[in-house]
């Protein structure tokens, strides 16, 4: 990692020189809420003018960029009783602006699950490979809970960092194509003052989180609480419309479907993204539901969060962004969810007069 | 048609309007850039959109609009009779459509308003099912003609013919969409059908149930969610019977 510094003005041409020389992506306000407040999402963007830099955070996360919502994954051709298959791992190169700690740790948690488990995907490593990371830190907002996750920092995944000291940008250089495009532009050794600022305002980040939750032994918890009624309760307020999973950055389960061409001469291959929590998840061939219950779906959405599934190695994949419990319209969130079952799990506790072990 | 070893046969199609705007048969002549091929896989014995011709010869029976006078029964009844498969084609004729927004008006009523009182027979809208049984449905005001397609495809390469199952705000958010909730409105989203890659919501405009309810929605949540929203009740029955899709939900919520 190489460190530098750059003046905002500097860092806008910067930013401007990269967008108009590439296909980028950035935070844009795309509509203003009944509250007044802006609402963001990553857009294309063609200048630095049109990136909102001191945005909040983006409604749905920048996952599609590297996982489309939906995916041609072969085509196949039919000729005289034969067919041919066509494979592409098409990924134009793309610039990606402005994503949060959290987002980044989102990304480089996709690329454990999807390059090393048994089977790599190629499309994935196609655009994640094309894609040039640009991070910039921010302030949490109430309801952010990346710290509890451990998610707030990140010092990999990304090409270059940037972190706001004021009238600067404090940058965290992480690939010689980022330390090439840079050399372009007036960049300066950090002083004593930039190093303190940076640790200041990493302080300032660490002790801005208003929300936290209690995870230490989570994984262990849900295991015991597997049959625990607070999943209905759950349940029964969801409606199952695969919202969460949409915005989540790390919700990567898909449904795979083959389509036939109109002409019958051939077909493709999709995989679209799909969620948990949608009535047919666990639906089989022949008809059969093993997850009928809204509870049941919800229940394996927060286990596939906080417990870790053995594919990803038991990893906790939810990096506490909260844009879940944001477009959850009948108001779930992963903090009210696990406080709700701690919570009855203590008041059980109280219940129990002695523990074996003291008599 | 020789297809990956299996001879295929053209299916025999006819469409039929009722109480309707045509629209959605409208729809199977639109998508010029595949209707070449998308004829080659029908044998039209009887569509007055798109053939003179009249055969009362058919395999899969299209049927368009809800019901709302006698002749229209006896009429369907015998469509129902000649056809292997009969399809309720569109909102109106799965759900009785917006056809239905008469149902709620004393007939006379009704009769004066549009037809300034002359001897007019009408009934309070029916849905097809109501009548006869019905083998598919294809929901939509109009029907996606893409989904047509597919649904056709299915059909004749004998694979099954599905719908999506989850409702719209799946597809809402695919396309990045702010949530019309957010922006203070009711949307019939939550609870609607996907597969019109929600078009209503990415121009802005509330979600009002054309394709009927998903599978399994909760209504109670999503009476709940227009409560804690502060939106209007009234409202939301108003969009949920626009359509006629969520009779049951109505009664149910009253």
């Amino acid at each position: 990692m190489i460190y530098k510094v750059i003046s905002k003005p500097e860092f806008i041409s910067f930013i401007d020189a990269i967008v108009k020389a590439n296909n980028a992506y950035g935070p844009r306000q795309v509509d203003t809420g009944r509250r007044g407040e802006p609402i963001y999402q990553f857009m294309p963007v063609t200048s630095a003018g049109e990136i909102a830099f001191d945005y909040t955070a983006t409604h749905s996360s920048a996952k599609h960029l590297f996982l489309p919502f939906r995916d041609e994954l072969s085509k196949f051709s039919f000729t005289d009783g034969n067919w041919e298959q066509e494979v592409r791992y098409d990924a134009p190169p793309i610039v990606l602006i402005g994503l949060r700690p959290c987002d980044i740790n989102a990304v480089n948690i996709l690329d454990d699950v999807m390059l090393r488990g048994p089977y790599p995907s190629p499309y994935y490593l196609a655009r994640r490979r094309n894609t040039f990371i640009i991070g910039m830190d921010h302030l949490p907002l109430a309801d952010c809970f990346c710290k509890s996750m451990n998610r707030h920092t990140v010092n990999h995944g990304f090409n270059l960092f940037c972190s706001d000291i004021g009238d600067r940008y404090y940058l965290s250089i992480n690939s010689a194509n980022a330390f090439g495009f840079l050399k372009e532009f007036r960049l300066e050794e950090p002083s004593y003052e930039d190093n303190c600022n940076l640790i200041e305002r990493r302080k300032m980040i660490k002790h801005s989180f208003t929300t936290n939750i209690e995870v230490t032994g989570l994984p262990v918890f849900l295991d015991i609480e597997f049959d625990s009624p607070i999943w209905q309760k759950w349940g029964d307020k969801c409606l199952s419309c695969g919202s969460c999973a949409m915005v989540c950055p790390t919700c990567y389960c898909y449904s795979v479907e083959e389509r036939f061409d109109i002409d019958l001469k051939g077909s493709t291959r999709q995989n679209h993204l799909y969620s948990c929590n949608l009535v047919d998840f666990a639906q089989v061939a022949g008809g059969h539901n093993f997850r009928p219950k809204n509870g049941d779906r919800l229940k394996y959405r927060y286990y596939h969060h906080y417990r870790g599934f053995a594919a990803n190695d038991n990893q906790q994949i939810c990096v506490g962004c909260n844009r879940c419990g944001r477009a959850c319209l009948a108001g779930i969130n992963p903090k009210d969810v696990i406080n709700d079952l701690r919570l009855e799990r203590e008041s059980c506790m109280t219940c129990v007069s002695t523990s074996p072990d003291r008599t | 048609m020789n297809h990956l070893g299996f001879e295929l046969q053209p299916l025999k199609i006819a469409s039929f309007d009722f109480t309707c705007c045509e629209g959605c048969q409208l729809q199977l002549a639109n998508r010029e850039s595949t209707l070449p091929e998308f004829l080659a896989l029908v044998d039209i014995r009887n569509f007055r959109e798109i053939s003179s011709e009249r055969h009362d010869d058919y395999d899969i029976a299209l049927v368009e609009g809800s019901i709302t006078r006698s002749d229209e029964i006896e009429r369907l009844k015998t469509i129902r009779a000649r056809a292997k498969m009969l399809v309720a084609f569109g909102t109106c004729a799965c759900f009785g459509g917006v056809n239905s927004l008469k149902n709620r008006m004393p007939q006379e009523a009704v009769i004066r308003e549009v037809y300034d009182g002359k001897a007019i027979e009408t009934m309070p809208s029916m849905r097809i099912g109501d009548i006869v049984e019905v083998d598919y449905g294809i929901p939509g005001c109009p029907v996606s003609k893409e989904e047509v397609e597919r649904i056709v495809v299915s059909l004749v390469s004998r694979s099954p013919v599905t719908l999506p199952t989850y409702p719209v705000c799946v597809e809402c958010k695919q396309r990045l969409n702010t949530c019309l909730f957010d922006l203070g409105e009711i949307c019939l989203g939550p609870v609607t059908r996907a597969g019109c890659d929600a078009v209503c919501p990415t121009g802005n405009t509330a979600c009002l149930g054309c394709r009927g309810p998903a599978e399994e929605i909760n209504f109670p949540a999503f009476a709940q969610l227009v409560r804690d929203k502060e939106l209007s009740m009234a409202d939301m029955r108003e969009k949920l019977a626009f359509y006629n899709g969520f009779g049951d939900y109505l009664e149910e919520e009253t």
